[in-house]
């Protein structure tokens, strides 16, 4: 790895809960820039290896770096505070907040206000427009003023989204974002996704196929733990072990 | 596109305005010695409630033994203030409160680390824990809580400054009121500061704070040495107030009062605790008078309040003022009156029937007959006893049939309101 160090490397990586190993031996390195899916069966341990390199968890064994940096094991803010940011399968709002204080509360940190009980909200001009930015790029901006809990699903999944990337993290992790939309919704959502993570590098878990052939630039399969291959998405289609494995029985024909 | 500016406006202003006008002005109205006292009750509940729901209302954090650093903050206050009366300490009787405020810190910086280290229920039980460490060592040191007696002091030594000596009531009381009315607007200013919101979405959802960059541990801790330092003015003006600290200040029973009279007042709303301060100081002084029932009407009035208004007085209200923003008000009132005057009886009732058993218990060298408002009750017949479930059962059946009539029509203005509010954002 002479070559400029990659955005998110994880190597070896082992997570069991109990008895049960659920990621077995995984290895992956994405480079800076790119947007990568990571596919595969229910149960696979898609979700489980996003809360390995958020910080939820801690891995049994193996190592995760961020732009060369170890993080495995530290807590979720610090890795947050190093430019990873993620999202959730199941909308993880502040609810009782308004929409433009959910958004303006994941800029805060990396706005470097951090923990400041001596400034008004009011006066943080650069928070503020930031904030005012990311509801434009979510399209909330009609919402601004109301809380979380009464949005529509499909306006808190953007607000999801918002929240993630508000921060300005260059790393984002996104967990199933099109999850229970529908179709036209999706295409929507995509293009969003697209448009705001220009420039970043991408992990997104995704089981709509449509969306991870249309988005990804590289695409992950793992089966139980283990990543079976990672590669262009159409090296992966002419991939006959993941055919086998999976994709076969969900791409089915021509797509 | 709805912008709210987040600066005060002008109407913001007006409340202040009126709140200072407000604690300046009350001991004008009513002059009594008695209203005096309750003024400098209300004064020092109000600051005590607000950093308690610092901690509930903002952070979402339930506390049981809040008790420890206002009366800690009312220990360290008077043993200060009997140094300085001794000539040891150059500290002024007006900055006692101070020193109170930064003992409370002190100590919420010390117990808190441990407290704040977890949330939810792990947090409300370590805090009842530490309520019961403090107020059991409260009886192990009577060298600094004073044993039985308590500690005393005396808040007038020295030279007068511009003729105030405090020694009359209503020099203590505008002592309170100036640190009260501080006091609250610091309280209100850190809800509007980055850690005041941060504060709100550690309460809403603590797993997410963690991954936008926060410690929500560090935001609790920050937060509840925050809420101690106001907590120990409370205690340090009460050491002034009444010149007299003894253990039960640090007591479950004091936490448990916070508590409960933070959640009727209100503890969604920033002013919410400033009126279950007023009903504090009422139920302990008023209430306690009237009756030896006064805990029981009190639980059964924080019953009825969990249950139907789990956002306390100020949520009533708040949902009353924006029925009347929409102009629909006075549809209200012809149900009000009748929920009262049917409330009232089932009250009425219901009062009788405990203040006869309270007799029976604790006045029986009496005889079984008792003064009831103005009326003669046997408290061992049954005629009395049927009388008065006969009037309670017609309250409870008058207010059912009342309130059915109000809960149509008030949901009835509710949706008037929603369709209206839609109609004004299509516009």
């Amino acid at each position: 790895m002479s070559e400029a160090t990659y955005a998110v490397e994880l190597r070896d990586l082992r997570k069991s809960f109990g008895k049960t190993e659920i990621i077995r031996g995984t290895s992956l390195a994405v480079k800076a820039g790119e947007r990568v899916a990571i596919i595969g069966p229910n149960g696979a341990g898609k979700s489980t290896l996003f809360n390995l390199i958020s910080g939820r968890f801690g891995p049994t064994s193996g190592e995760i770096h961020l732009r060369g940096e170890r993080i495995d094991g530290r807590a979720p803010y610090e890795i947050a505070r190093r430019g990873l940011a993620r999202s959730f399968q199941v909308s993880n709002l502040f609810t009782r907040l308004s929409v433009f204080e959910n958004v303006r509360c994941a800029v805060l940190w990396a706005m470097g206000y951090r923990y400041a009980f001596w400034r008004f909200l009011a006066d943080l001009k650069d928070a503020n427009d930031r904030a005012e930015q990311v509801l434009r790029m979510i399209k909330l901006e009609r919402r601004r003023n109301h809380l979380a809990m009464n949005l529509t699903y499909a306006e808190q999944r953007a607000l999801e989204i918002g929240i993630t990337i508000a921060g300005g993290a260059d790393v984002v992790l996104l967990d199933e974002p099109t999850a229970g939309m529908s179709r036209s919704e999706t295409s929507r959502f995509v293009e969003l996704i697209r448009e705001i993570t220009v420039g970043k590098t991408l992990l997104t878990v995704e089981h709509d196929m449509g969306v991870v052939f249309g988005l990804a630039d590289k695409i992950a399969v793992l089966v139980y733990g283990e990543v079976i291959a990672f590669d262009t998405p159409d090296a992966v289609r002419a991939n006959p072990r993941v055919q086998e494995a999976y994709l076969g029985s969900v791409l089915g024909q021509g797509h | 596109m709805p912008t709210t500016s987040e600066h005060l406006t002008r109407r913001d202003w007006l409340v202040w305005l009126g709140f200072a006008a407000l604690l300046a002005v009350a001991p004008m109205v009513w002059r009594t010695s008695f209203a005096q006292t309750m003024l400098s009750q209300v004064g020092i509940a109000i600051i005590a409630c607000l950093a308690y729901n610092m901690l509930l209302g903002q952070g979402g954090m339930l506390s049981f033994g809040h008790a420890v650093y206002s009366g800690l903050g009312s220990f360290i206050a008077i043993h200060a203030l009997n140094l300085a009366a001794a000539g040891k300490l150059g500290i002024p009787v007006s900055l006692m409160p101070l020193v109170g405020g930064l003992a409370g810190l002190f100590f919420a910086a010390i117990l808190g680390y441990v407290t704040t280290k977890k949330s939810g229920t792990t947090f409300a039980m370590i805090t009842l824990g530490v309520g019961e460490l403090v107020a059991s060592m409260s009886l192990m040191i009577p060298e600094f809580f004073g044993g039985e007696g308590g500690i005393q002091g005396n808040r007038v030594f020295g030279q007068p400054v511009l003729g105030i000596n405090f020694g009359p009531q209503i020099q203590v009381y505008y002592l309170i009121a100036l640190y009260c009315f501080v006091s609250t607007a610091a309280m209100y200013a850190v809800t509007r500061t980055p850690l005041g919101r941060i504060l709100n979405a550690v309460r809403d959802n603590p797993e997410r704070v963690e991954f936008i960059g926060y410690s929500t541990q560090h935001v609790r801790y920050l937060a509840f040495m925050i809420s101690g330092f106001f907590s120990g003015i409370a205690g340090g003006l009460g050491a002034l107030n009444y010149e007299i600290v003894t253990s039960e200040v640090v007591g479950a029973a004091r936490s448990g009062g916070y508590l409960l009279f933070v959640f009727l007042g209100g503890a969604t709303f920033f002013f919410g605790p400033i009126l279950g301060a007023v009903l504090l100081v009422i139920a302990l002084v008023l209430l306690s008078e009237l009756t030896k029932a006064w805990l029981l009407y009190l639980g059964i009035v924080f019953l009825i309040m969990v249950m139907y208004a789990p956002g306390g007085l100020a949520s009533l209200i708040m949902m009353n003022l924006r029925v009347a923003a929409f102009g629909k008000l006075k549809r209200l009132w012809r149900h009000y009156i009748p929920l009262t005057l049917a409330g009232l009886i089932a009250l009425t009732g219901a009062a009788a029937m405990i203040e006869m058993v309270y007799h029976l218990q604790l006045n029986q060298a009496l005889g079984p007959s008792m003064q009831f408002l103005g009326l003669t009750l046997d408290a061992s017949g049954a005629p009395s006893w049927l009388a008065a479930l006969a009037v309670f059962v017609v309250g409870v059946a008058l207010f059912e049939w009342v309130r059915r009539g109000f809960g149509r029509e008030w949901n009835r203005i509710q949706d008037e309101i929603a369709v209206e509010i839609a109609r004004r954002e299509a516009a």
